[in-house]
């Protein structure tokens, strides 16, 4: 059907236009402006190796991807266990338990931020428990430990429901027939669940490890002070108005968040549901 | 009703962007009011074939196809008036079923008035008034395809294409719908084209059968030429069930493992080998010793209507054999094939192997 | 049994995690209406913290409901058409499409939003706008929309559908309305309250973006967290909750009514 060529074409327009005029030309922009005149007025590609050259840089790098690779491992822990027991048990009080773990999907990074203030500020439960227990006043969450925290509070839901809704997917009849074979519990989750399941942790995984490389509003509730990569590129970007740099280390912290994404979804674990 | 047009096929080919030819060119023509079915494995090219008459795809260049004579190989399909029944049915499920019929005619921009009459022929033509106002979601299969049917009528259509409509229903279904099916083309009178893989379908429902294999035509003709007078051992073999036996021929007769074949009133006589074809229902089974052609049960299987015996020993390859449900036969027992009078059909030899 | 025991184990971890989300959110909540929050409830209950955050912030408020709008109607008019495209005549451009399109998921929005300062910064009014934002949102919501509407239309097979239609005789813009977009609903509902749930809460790009005449919520939120005491930080997330809670809601039963029709035969 040719009439349904042309108008599929005609339907790509306003897509093309507004991603090229808000994303694409701006992106290449971006490119430039990382290679172009800093306000040391130096030009070059140098800038995009600063990440690895440059003291400062590199240790942001290194503890934005240490604290993504951590946040990643833990949540998948969690929501897994969690993901696969909700999924395959009904029990009273089940509905309310999935509600209260999927409700903070929609939240941004800075509400995140406040609920680490709210476990672990000045004012927070962790603080008055350990006051209460009579010891001393234990305060975390202006630091790595809370940006940790804060990212877990993020990544739990949308790593839970992936799990559940390849869980929930998962043919009943294939559990049976193992254990028909003989398959105790643990066999059964290592033989049959397990391998089911993995590219829905491939997926899940790589969008909350990207998202942890590139989360911004949880650190800039928390604290300037915290050197993850983001609040790196703020600092350069307001305070020394360095907009080459904050150009440069952009594009290196977007190529491997999308790197990790691209991998991800080249051994298998193709798109999930939310990401953000 | 309408009588619908003649077609024409001249040259039609259907080559897809990865190079793959899924239909050669081919040459057809079908009369007016005519019921022609493309009868063939899946990927034989006949689904090509009718989205080419439909208009669903552009054929090759040099190509042409025609309407009562009217060029139409390049005009669209919502522009060449044709009916299709889709496999799937193609149901909008965000409209009635009277609102599904009348999307034809809504689209034409005729008036409520004439439309909601038309409608009602329709409902009352495919016998589903009571359906008017229901849900698509709400109808089962046999219902889906009325109302299909139903909605490609509508439109009186030049032609009504059909691409596989019966094959989605369970086998009681489908075998009650087709004797229905086959009454309301008849009565409709319109050149309609009826895609199916399934021989007892093409049999019940075409004036003509076009066999398909490989992108190409194999056979065409009248039911009961394609079953009697297969043109080649696919088309035996596709078409009913057959026993394709070789064999030297001497003496007028075709020599086989078992026995001989008198070969007197086919034709044939001068080719030292020869391959022929014998229908399971043809052969009789009689007792070995008043038979010129024998061999061994080595399976039978009750069917209840008949049974399926296995014979070995007849011919290079086991011959079946389907005789009534009264005989008492046992594996192991000797028994004479007795073909009833002109049941044997040579096969040409084939030029292409495949 | 030999189940009681992972049986317990996970129900445990469950639990843990779900007072781990819902504890600080109970607390700021409660912080949010309680006169003196470092003496505890006993301080008594108020409302006066909220009647402070809407005389502060009403404004970020209904600024991020009509962003949300609006970033919504943009992401209809184009993502719908360009799912659409994707689904019924794919081909390497429209592979490559999708896959620039997604691109702003992956790219932190810290970098886009520094990309489209660099390029937009000059125009003023523009700049200025909250069209800067919702151009902004757009970037970030599309692919969520064209994904939702995309598989709702590869599910219903949308290709013969249309090809139906075509036969009766209606041409392709009349099909896309009569046919692709009715078909397309169950999607389009989803997308959308992703898009609005998405815009309302969006602070990376947004805080960026923004400029002191067009805060929104997430950026009010920041502030208050940053400057005012932890009563109105409260009270304002309060707000925000009771806002996203009934996007949520719905969102729930979109997804669930979506399950319970693909389970039909």
């Amino acid at each position: 059907m040719k009439s349904r060529r042309l108008f599929a074409i005609t339907c790509l327009v306003p897509a093309v236009l507004v991603v090229t005029a808000f994303f694409v030309i701006p992106a290449v922009m971006l490119l430039f402006i990382g290679a172009g005149k800093g306000p040391d007025g130096e030009a070059g590609l140098w800038r995009y190796l600063a990440v690895l050259t440059t003291e400062r840089y590199r240790s942001a790098m290194v503890s934005t991807v240490i604290l993504s690779l951590l946040v990643t491992a833990v949540t998948l822990v969690i929501g897994g266990i969690s993901g696969v027991f909700l999924a395959r048990n009904r029990f009273a009080g089940r509905g309310i338990l999935v509600a209260c773990l999927t409700f903070p999907l929609a939240f941004p990074g800075v509400v995140v931020g406040f609920m680490v203030i709210m476990l672990a500020g000045r004012l927070g439960l962790i603080a008055s428990i350990s006051v209460a227990l009579g010891g001393d006043r234990l305060v975390f969450a202006y630091s790595m430990a809370g940006l940790f925290l804060g990212y877990l509070y993020f990544s739990i839901p949308r790593v839970l429901l992936t799990v559940m809704g390849v869980a929930e997917k998962l043919d009943g009849r294939l559990i049976e027939a193992a254990r028909s074979l003989g398959a105790g519990p643990w066999a059964v989750q290592r033989d049959i669940v397990l391998p089911a399941l993995a590219p829905a942790f491939v997926a899940a995984g790589s969008i909350c490890f990207a998202t942890s490389m590139g989360a911004f509003g949880t650190a800039f509730t928390l604290a300037t002070r915290i050197d993850v990569l983001p609040m790196v590129i703020y600092q350069e970007f307001t305070e020394s108005a360095n907009i080459a740099m904050a150009a440069a280390l952009s594009v290196m912290l977007g190529l491997v968040a999308w790197l990790i994404l691209a991998l991800a979804r080249l051994n298998g674990g193709s798109s999930v549901a939310a990401a953000g | 009703m309408t009588a619908g047009v003649s077609i024409e096929l001249k040259g039609i080919a259907k080559t897809y962007a990865g190079g793959v030819q899924a239909l050669k060119p081919t040459d057809l023509a079908v009369a007016r009011g005519e019921t022609l079915v493309f009868l063939g494995p899946s990927g034989c090219g006949k689904t090509t074939c009718l989205r080419l008459i439909a208009g669903l795809e552009m054929p090759d260049p040099n190509g042409s196809l025609s309407f009562d004579g009217e060029d139409v190989t390049r005009t669209e399909i919502e522009d060449r008036n044709v009916g299709m029944v889709f496999q799937s049915y193609a149901l909008f499920p965000n409209m009635s079923v009277a609102e599904n019929i009348g999307y034809g005619l809504k689209v034409r921009k005729i008036a409520p008035a004439e439309r909601d009459r038309r409608v009602r022929e329709m409902l009352a033509l495919c016998g589903i008034e009571a359906l008017s106002e229901r849900a698509i979601d709400q109808l089962s299969g046999g219902q889906r395809q009325r109302v299909a049917l139903a909605r490609a009528v509508a439109i009186r259509p030049r032609v009504l294409l059909l691409d596989e409509p019966l094959t989605a229903l369970d086998a009681a279904l489908r075998e009650r719908l087709r004797g229905e099916l086959d009454q309301l083309l008849r009565s409709l009178g319109i050149t309609s084209i009826y895609v199916t893989h399934d021989q007892a379908e093409a049999m019940a429902l075409g004036d003509r059968i076009v066999v398909m294999r490989q992108g190409a035509i194999a056979q065409i003709g009248a039911p009961r030429d394609i079953y009697f007078r297969p043109a080649s051992r696919f088309v035996a073999e596709f078409v009913g069930a057959a026993n394709v036996l070789s064999g030297e021929v001497r003496d007028g007769s075709l020599h086989l493992e078992g026995g001989k074949l008198a070969l007197a009133g086919t034709g044939v006589g001068h080719d030292r080998s020869l391959m022929v074809m014998l229908r399971p229902e043809s052969i009789r089974l009689i007792a070995p010793d008043q038979a010129v052609w024998r061999g061994r049960i080595s399976a039978v299987s009750f069917l209840g209507d008949r049974q399926r015996v296995t014979v070995t020993g007849a011919a290079a390859q086991p011959v079946t054999v389907e005789p009534g449900n009264d005989l008492e036969l046992a594996i192991g027992d000797l028994v004479g094939l007795d073909p009833a009078p002109g049941s044997l059909v040579v096969i040409p030899k084939e030029t292409d192997s495949a | 049994m030999r189940r009681r025991l992972p049986f317990m184990l996970a129900l445990s971890l469950t639990l843990l995690t779900a007072m781990f989300l819902v504890v600080p959110a109970l607390m700021s909540m409660l912080a949010g209406v309680t006169s003196v929050y470092a003496r505890g409830i006993s301080s008594g209950l108020t409302t006066e913290w909220i009647i402070e955050v809407w005389r502060l912030y009403a404004d970020t408020i209904w600024r991020s409901i009509l962003i949300a709008l609006l970033t919504l109607l943009a992401t209809l008019l184009i993502g719908v058409p360009v799912a659409y495209a994707f689904v019924v005549n794919p081909s390497r451009f429209t592979r490559i499409l999708d896959e620039i399109m997604t691109l702003p998921l992956a790219v932190p929005g810290l970098a886009v939003a520094l990309a489209m300062l660099q390029l937009y910064g000059g125009f003023t009014d523009f700049r200025r706008s909250s069209l800067f934002i919702v151009a902004g949102h757009v970037v970030f919501t599309l692919p969520f929309m064209v994904r939702a509407v995309a598989a709702t239309l590869s599910a219903v097979d949308i290709r013969t559908l249309e090809e139906g239609a075509a036969s009766l005789g209606a041409r392709p813009l009349r099909r896309f309305l009569d046919i692709v977009v009715p078909a397309a609903m169950p999607g389009i509902l989803a997308g959308s309250l992703m898009v609005v749930t998405l815009s309302i809460g969006e602070f990376n790009l947004t805080w960026m973006l923004h400029t002191p005449l067009t805060k929104t919520l997430p950026v009010g939120l920041a502030d208050s967290y940053a400057s005012m005491r932890l009563e109105i930080a409260s009270a304002y997330t309060l707000v925000f909750f009771i806002m996203i809670m009934p996007l949520l809601i719905a969102m729930q039963i979109a997804a669930r009514a979506n399950a319970g029709k693909e389970a039909l035969p």
